[in-house]
């Protein structure tokens, strides 16, 4: 019974040597599950929600484009614009910027290549048909509608 | 108490271990963003050759399943005008399930499939023929939204997939899911591909309704 109380007196403070284990932790579960942000995204994305999703496997094969109304839409105007890597570029420069793309996976890999094609919801089919045909003459012709899974309103 | 305070001493003071970790924590937190690399998989057709002209392809009209989405993103489904594309998946499920004439082949895959696919084929004569000849073909003009697109196209694909899931017993979303990287994954897909290729067809836009 003496020892008991002695115990008790000792424990007066919350021990806290866990809490960098437990931080530690939180801090790996992110670092492995994102990855670091590569480029700012000049046009606006508000990806359209589908329910027939599929995951690829091989994450070094995509290379993104992006399409939608610009953000700053004093300097590119607001009819909607494509960005691949950094900069918005006209249809027409899409199949310099697919071989380009190519040309950075090993040499097996470039007839697999995979284009993921962001695109905002608000825009028509008319910009999306154009660059569809400038990855068929490109010849990347795997492409992949980004969406997220869709959330049902009962 | 001397001896107490010797004792402290020796050992490392692991108090701002926390906050260290927190920093890190905190400078991925704003650094990164969680990849998301899912979508709807497309295959696009080869690039046409300008001198040859395209293949004329002679399809009996019963074979092909004409969506039809306009400018103001109403529907023309087989001749039908709609508003909303509800409903379409069990339209387009019955279409591709459909038997109307199958060739020996057909018949044979017919008796190969389970019980509950079986149900679904209606026979009728003014649809598709078999699966290995039904088409769904997606036309938009270019001033559709492409949100509507999309749920016309994922609705087809969700068809396909629920037909493939029921073949080798599992569920749509867990057909999906197969990778297809190993031996056991692989032969799932391929059993529930076999003889019924995913034919979705998108037609190129015509001029109406945008730029």
């Amino acid at each position: 019974m003496a020892k008991f109380k002695k115990e008790r007196k000792g424990q007066e403070q919350i021990n806290t040597s866990a809490l960098p284990d437990i931080i530690f932790m939180l801090l790996f579960f992110f670092m492995v599950t994102t990855v670091l942000r590569e480029q700012d995204i000049l046009v606006e994305q508000k990806i359209p929600q589908s329910t027939q999703l599929q995951k690829l496997q091989n994450k070094t094969l995509i290379s993104y484009i992006f399409i939608g109304k610009p953000k700053n839409t004093g300097l590119y105007g607001s009819e909607p614009r494509v960005q691949a890597n950094d900069v918005l570029i006209g249809t027409g420069e899409i199949v310099q910027w697919v071989n380009q793309e190519r040309d950075k996976l090993a040499e097996a890999d470039r007839g697999s290549i995979t284009i993921s094609m962001k695109v905002d919801k608000d825009v028509k089919m008319g910009p999306i048909s154009d660059v569809q045909t400038e990855l068929r003459n490109a010849d990347a012709r795997k492409v992949l509608y980004a969406s997220i899974g869709k959330i049902y309103e009962d | 108490m001397a001896r107490s305070k010797n004792r402290m001493s020796n050992e490392i003071n692991a108090g701002s271990m926390a906050d260290i970790a927190f920093l890190l924590l905190i400078f991925f937190l704003v650094t990164t963003t969680i990849a998301s690399d899912k979508g709807i998989l497309n295959f696009l057709p080869p690039k046409q050759d300008p001198n040859v002209p395209p293949p004329d392809i002679q399809k009996n009209e019963r074979n092909i399943f004409n969506v039809l989405i306009n400018a103001n993103n109403d529907l023309l489904v087989e001749g039908e005008y709609r508003r909303k594309a509800e409903g379409l998946d069990e339209e387009f499920k019955a279409f591709i399930l459909n038997f109307g004439a199958p060739d020996e082949e057909a018949a044979a895959l017919f008796n190969s499939l389970p019980a509950e696919l079986k149900a679904e084929a209606q026979k009728r004569s003014n649809s598709s023929d078999h699966p290995g000849e039904a088409v769904i073909s997606i036309k938009t003009n270019r001033g559709t939204s492409y949100a509507v697109f999309l749920e016309v196209f994922d609705l087809a694909k969700k068809a396909y997939f629920e037909i493939y899931g029921k073949r080798v017993g599992l569920s749509a979303e867990e057909y999906r899911a197969l990778t297809g990287d190993d031996e056991a994954s692989k032969a799932l897909q391929d059993k529930g591909k076999e003889g019924i290729p995913m034919a979705i067809s998108i037609a190129e836009p015509d001029k109406i309704g945008g730029n």
